[in-house]
C-alpha cells in the first residue's frame, strides 16, 4: 500500500485508541469527582444533590454508554463541562492553547536560529578545535535538564541583575506583541536550549554526510565557491533531517511544557493537565490529553508528509 | 566482548561517559551501604544552611541535613528508577516487537498499532497519567518511565526482526527443526544486541532525566527519602542565600544524565559500522 494513504488510514484508528486509553485510565484514579471537585464540602451533600451533580457532569451512566456520549460529543466540538471552571472544557482549553502555541513556536525560532548555523559551522571545520568545541557543548546541551536550566535562568536574573522574571502573567501577543514576547522569552530559552543542542548535533552530521556526497565534489569542480556549496547547494539536502526533528519537537511543545509553565508559573495547556489529573476533572483531563495528542498526531503525520515531499526515494520505494 | 570493550576505551566519550557511570555506581553503592559522610536523614538544626566545608563539602540544607551524603542517596535512589525502568521496558518491548515481527500480519498490525497509541501521548503526559491513577511514589517512577519506553524498544527491535526473519539461516534453521523459541532467542535476539544495547543507554539517560523532573514536580520519589529533582526543587527558593543547595544537585542531575549519553554514542559509533565517527 502507498505509505501516504496508509498513514491517511491509521491517522482516525490511532486517535480512537488514544481516545479509549485516556477514557479507561481517568476513570481508574482512585477517589470520586464529585468529592475531588468540592473537597471537604462534599460530605454536606444530601444524598439527591449528590446524584443530581451526578447526573449534571453524567457520570451516573455506565462507563461504556459515557463513552459513546462523550465520543459522539467530539464529532460536535463538545468536549464536556470542566468541574474545575464550571465551563465548556475546549473554551478552557483554547484559552490556554495560544500561551503554549507562542512559546513552542519561540523555542522553536531559538533552537533554529541557534542549532542550524552552530551544526553548519561545526561540520566545515570537522575534527578542528571549534568543531570540537561545537560538539562538547552540544552534548551538554544535551544533557541538561529543562528544569535544571529554568532553575539557572531565574538564580542568575536574580543574583547578577537583581530581577525576577514576569511569572504568573501573560498578554496575550495581539494585545501587546513586545509584552507578550518579553514575558515568554525566559521559559522560551530555557526550552530551546536542549533542542538547539540536539538540532546542532543533527545538522552537523547530516551538513558532514551531504558534503561527502558526489554532486557537491560537481559543484566545487564547477569552481562554486565554499560558501556557495555550503549554503546553496549543500544546506537544503541536510535539513531534511532537521525539519523532522523540529517538527517531533514542536508535537512535543505543543502538548505544553509541564515542567517548565510549572517552574515559570505560567498559564499554559501543561499546567492545565496537571491541574486537572490532580483535581480529578474528568472532562478535563479527557479533552486536554485527547486535544494534545491529536495536535501531535497531526504534526507527526505533516512532517512524515513534508519527508515524503523533501525525499522522493520515500514517495516510490514505501518503508 | 574485550574487543569491544578496548574499542569502547579507545573512544573518548566512551571512556568519559564509562569513567562517569562507574562513579555514579560507586555512589550509589556506598549510598546503599550507608557509607555516606554524614547521616542524609538526620537533622542538625545548629549546622543549619552551612556552606560548602571541610566537615559538610558541599554544605548543608534548611535543617541541616549534608548535602553531599543526600547526593549520594539521591543517586542511589535515581538509579534503581532509571535501571529496573529501562530493565522492564527492554523486557516488555523486545518479546513485543519480536513476535509482532515473528507472528507477522494481523498479529503485527495489532501490537504496533497498540504501541503507536502509547507513543501518540508526549512522554511526560503519559507519565503523569500514570502517577494520576496509582498515586506518586517509587515504583510508580518506574511503571511510568516504563510505560513510555516500551514502545520505543519494540519498534527498535521489530524492524530488524522483520528483516532477519527473512534471512537464509533462519530458513534453515526451521528447515533443520529448530524450535521457535529457540530460533527467536538464538538467531533473531542475539543479532538484536547491537541495536539494543545502543538504545538501553540513551533510554537510561532518558530514565535518569525523567525521574529527576517528575520528582521536581513532587510527583517522584517521596521526602524524606532524598531524591535529585527534589532536592533542586527545594532549592528553588534558598537560592539566594544557599546557592550550593541548588548547584550541586543540578550538576549532580547533569552529570549523570551526560555519562550515559557519551556511552549510547560511544556504543553507536562502535557497534553500528554505517556510522562514521561523526556525533560529538
Amino acid at each position: 500500500m502507498n505509505y501516504v494513504a496508509q498513514r491517511l488510514l491509521t491517522f482516525p484508528l490511532i486517535l480512537l485508541g488514544v481516545s479509549v486509553l485516556v477514557f479507561v485510565s481517568i476513570r481508574l484514579v482512585p477517589g470520586d469527582a464529585i468529592t475531588a471537585m468540592l473537597g471537604t464540602e462534599a460530605g454536606l451533600l444530601t444524598p439527591a444533590q449528590r446524584a443530581a451533580l451526578a447526573a449534571y457532569f453524567g457520570i451516573d451512566q455506565p462507563i461504556w454508554s459515557q463513552y459513546l456520549r462523550w465520543l459522539s460529543g467530539l464529532f460536535q466540538g463538545d468536549l464536556g463541562i470542566s468541574s474545575i471552571y464550571g465551563r465548556p472544557v475546549f473554551s478552557v482549553i483554547l484559552e490556554r492553547f495560544p500561551l503554549t502555541l507562542q512559546l513552542a513556536l519561540m523555542s522553536m525560532v531559538i533552537a533554529l536560529g541557534v542549532g542550524v548555523p552552530l551544526g553548519v559551522f561545526a561540520a566545515t571545520r570537522n575534527e578542528k578545535p571549534s568543531d570540537l568545541v561545537v560538539r562538547i557543548l552540544a552534548m551538554l546541551g544535551q544533557s541538561t535538564p529543562s528544569f535544571v536550566i529554568g532553575v539557572l535562568i531565574i538564580y542568575v536574573l536574580s543574583v547578577f541583575f537583581g530581577v525576577v522574571p514576569a511569572m504568573g502573567t501573560f498578554t496575550p501577543l495581539f494585545v501587546d506583541p513586545l509584552a507578550s514576547i518579553s514575558q515568554l522569552i525566559f521559559p522560551a530559552i530555557t526550552l530551546g536550549f536542549a533542542f538547539a543542542a540536539s538540532v546542532t548535533r543533527i545538522s552537523r552530521s547530516a551538513m558532514l554526510d551531504v558534503l561527502s556526497d558526489d554532486y557537491i565534489r560537481t559543484a566545487r569542480s564547477k569552481g562554486a565557491s565554499q560558501r556557495s556549496v555550503v549554503w546553496r547547494h549543500a544546506l537544503p539536502n541536510a535539513l531534511i533531517p532537521v525539519v523532522t526533528l523540529s517538527g517531533v519537537e514542536f508535537g512535543y511543545l505543543l502538548g505544553g511544557a509541564v515542567i517548565v509553565e510549572q517552574i515559570f508559573a505560567l498559564p499554559g495547556l501543561g499546567r492545565l493537565v496537571l491541574d486537572a489529573i490532580t483535581q480529578r476533572d474528568y472532562a478535563l483531563v479527557q479533552g486536554t490529553v485527547l486535544f494534545i495528542a491529536f495536535n501531535f498526531l497531526v504534526v507527526n503525520l505533516l512532517v512524515d508528509l513534508a519527508y515524503v515531499a523533501l525525499d522522493p526515494r520515500i514517495r516510490i520505494g514505501g518503508r | 566482548m574485550s574487543k569491544l570493550f578496548r574499542a569502547f576505551l579507545r573512544h573518548p566519550s566512551g571512556r568519559i561517559g564509562l569513567a562517569i557511570i562507574s562513579l555514579y555506581l560507586l555512589a550509589a553503592i556506598l549510598g546503599t551501604l550507608g557509607l555516606t559522610p554524614h547521616n542524609p536523614l538526620k537533622l542538625f538544626a545548629i549546622d543549619r544552611l552551612k556552606p560548602p566545608s571541610a566537615t559538610y563539602w558541599f554544605g548543608t540544607d534548611l535543617l541541616g541535613r549534608d548535602t553531599f551524603s543526600r547526593l549520594m542517596v539521591g543517586i542511589k535512589q535515581s538509579m534503581i528508577i532509571a535501571f529496573s525502568s529501562v530493565a522492564l521496558a527492554t523486557l516488555f518491548g523486545t518479546v513485543i516487537g519480536l513476535l509482532a515481527a515473528w507472528w507477522g500480519t494481523l498479529w503485527d498490525g495489532i501490537l504496533m498499532r497498540i504501541m503507536d497509541v502509547l507513543l501518540a501521548f508526549p512522554a511526560i503526559l503519559l507519565a503523569l497519567l500514570i502517577i494520576a491513577i496509582v498515586g506518586p511514589g517509587t515504583s510508580t517512577s518506574v511503571a511510568a518511565i516504563a510505560v513510555v519506553y516500551t514502545p520505543i524498544f519494540a519498534r527498535v527491535v521489530r524492524g530488524p526482526a522483520l528483516s532477519l526473519k527473512q534471512r537464509d539461516f533462519v530458513d534453515a534453521a526451521r528447515t533443520f527443526g529448530s524450535s521457535q523459541p529457540y530460533i527467536l532467542s538464538r538467531h533473531l535476539l542475539l543479532n538484536l544486541v547491537a541495536p539494543l544495547a545502543v538504545q538501553v543507554t540513551l533510554a537510561l539517560a532518558w530514565a535518569l532525566l525523567t525521574e529527576a523532573g517528575l520528582s521536581f514536580l513532587g510527583l517522584g520519589t517521596q521526602p524524606p527519602t532524598p531524591s535529585l529533582g527534589l532536592m533542586l526543587a527545594e532549592s528553588k527558593n534558598l537560592m539566594t542565600q544557599a546557592p550550593w543547595l541548588m548547584i550541586f544537585p543540578a550538576l549532580t542531575i547533569m552529570l549523570g544524565i551526560l555519562g550515559f549519553n557519551l556511552t549510547g554514542d560511544a556504543l553507536r559509533d562502535i557497534l553500528d559500522p554505517r556510522m562514521e565517527r561523526r556525533e560529538a
